[in-house]
């Protein structure tokens, strides 16, 4: 891939990454989880490509953002696991 | 906002872009739709070194005068001729101006929807760091650094073989190979494989590239355990089991064809594949199926079909027809794959009684013994009723128990209800919607 210059958020920890870099890609370079599921469980993604929903994010404030088929864009601030606590 | 074309394309992998560049060049105006950010599909995912072949689709797609919706979703089909789109993350930097629904308005509609992964569950597969097979593949290609992290690639299929080959072309440490069938069951696709030279190199291609790992038949994982996340796999064969540490397990049992959208539409299906004629139309007038959901076959098949339908849509039937007549040969491979892909009976003694069955709900198996069928255990338990909409959880119910899905209502995604009403007919408070 190609130059980390696109700089964005993640739960507060600045990440680096190339353009093209998928949100969901990004949120497992900062941490380990996307979401909490409805009994309490870490969750991260698991089919890559849409369909699972494991992947949901918060992006700018936007709740429930399936960040696997998002791009990183400069500047973005993504929140994870806080689905749960505003449903 | 709304757009008119004569032939809206749904899925921008080989099989929608075959069709779509066909009868684009044709001389027809040709919409295509996909929900991914860049064209490809899954197999033909940007990030990766593509094959020549690919290059020369994907150049011609480029180049073809096609109206291109990338990061948009059908979500609906409200009446005939219309699909109704949503875009991906349009609340995310939202303006006053920013789409959110469009009303795609088509002649025929062609459609090229690809397929997913089944997810068989066994304990600890909700676990963060076990993925599908093309899901890791899928995530590495969108940007997950893989280099020197330990993968374990199990499951049942070819794509196993392709999955490890492109994690380890980017440093990935395969551990192993694990695929559930015998190779008494794969020797039929085998014999199709040395018919096909381009596949039959791709293979040994892929198998050299994963030369150090040990590709093991008769071979799955039984668990995964991890404090927070993924730590160690145990793999079972033939009785034995050992564990091994790794930092992904990408893991998939083949595929399953995504089929909401035609059955919405009122296609028949048979055997959970959409049926067409030779020409790719489907049961419903105007509508056409091209790729996976009519039998999981790969790429050439895939690209075949897309013209097949590109060329019968746009009117030209004898060429249709003729490129109909390579099919039917094609699909020797397709009946070998099936049969290479049939799962061992004993993998549905993986999932234990507290094991998750739907990851949205968090149902384990315990709560659906006893219930009837998929219905019965929707209104008991919400299985198959979060925002997958039972796209996970349906192939593992199918293969545990032999449930399927008996209705698809709209809309066949989580929908916002701005993108049923449009910008115009609703002024709310961004919040509101």
């Amino acid at each position: 891939m190609a130059e980390p210059n696109i700089t964005l958020t993640v739960d507060e920890v600045v990440v680096r990454v190339a353009p093209g870099t998928t949100v969901a890609a990004a949120a497992l370079m900062a941490g380990t989880q996307t979401r909490v599921s409805v009994s309490g469980e870490p969750r991260a993604p698991l089919c890559g490509m849409g369909i699972c929903f494991e992947c949901r994010v918060t992006i700018n404030g936007a709740l429930h953002q399936r960040s696997c088929q998002i791009l990183c864009e400069p500047g973005m601030r993504v929140t994870t696991a806080e689905e749960r606590s505003r449903r | 906002m709304s757009d008119a074309f004569d032939i809206l394309v749904v899925g921008a992998g080989p099989a929608g872009i075959a069709a779509a560049v066909t009868a684009a060049e044709c001389g027809l105006r040709v919409g295509v739709v996909d929900d991914n950010p860049a064209p490809g599909g899954q197999i033909w995912r940007s990030g990766a070194h593509l094959p020549a072949a690919a290059q020369r689709w994907k150049a011609r797609f480029e180049a073809a005068p096609v109206t291109r919706l990338l990061g948009w979703r059908i979500v609906d089909c409200p009446e005939p001729g219309i699909a109704r789109a949503q875009c991906n993350g349009a609340e995310i930097g939202r303006d006053s101006t920013t789409e959110i629904g469009r009303d795609l308005h088509y002649g025929q509609l062609i459609l090229a929807t690809g397929a997913r992964e089944r997810f068989l569950p066994f304990p600890g597969w909700t676990l963060p760091n076990v993925m599908g097979a093309g899901g890791l593949d899928a995530m590495a290609r969108g940007g997950l650094p893989i280099a020197g992290k330990r993968v374990v690639v199990a499951g049942t299929g070819p794509l196993l073989l392709a999955v490890a080959a492109h994690l380890a072309a980017g440093g990935a440490k395969i551990c192993a190979i694990c695929e559930q069938a015998s190779f008494g069951q794969m020797a039929p696709l085998m014999l199709q494989v040395l018919r096909q030279p381009g596949k039959l190199w791709q293979g040994v291609r892929y198998r050299f590239a994963t030369k150090t790992s040990r590709y093991l038949t008769r071979c799955w994982p039984v668990a995964a355990e991890g404090d927070q996340r993924l730590q160690t796999v145990t793999l079972q064969r033939d009785g034995r089991q050992w564990q091994v540490e790794c930092d992904y397990l990408a893991c998939g049992f083949h595929l399953v064809p995504n089929t909401e959208l035609a059955a919405l539409l009122g296609c028949r299906l048979e055997k959970g594949f959409v049926v067409t004629d030779e020409l790719m139309q489907t049961s419903a007038p105007g509508i056409w199926c091209v790729g996976e959901p009519t039998g999981i076959g790969g790429v050439e098949l895939s690209l075949l079909e897309g013209q097949i339908a590109g060329l019968a849509a746009a009117g030209k039937t004898d060429a249709a027809r003729k490129a109909g007549a390579s099919r039917r040969g094609a699909l020797g491979f397709v009946r070998a794959l099936e049969r290479a892909c049939r799962l061992n009976p004993q993998l549905r003694d993986l999932v234990r009684h507290e094991t998750i069955v739907c990851r949205c709900e968090d149902v384990p198996l315990g709560a659906l013994l006893g219930r009837t069928g998929w219905r019965d255990a929707k209104l008991h338990t919400r299985c198959g009723m979060g925002p997958c909409q039972g796209r996970i959880c349906g192939g593992a119910l199918e293969f545990l128990f032999g449930w399927h899905a008996d209705s698809v209502r709209p809309p066949v995604f989580p929908a916002l209800v701005s993108s049923f009403l449009g910008p115009e007919t609703l002024d709310l408070p961004k919040e509101a919607v």
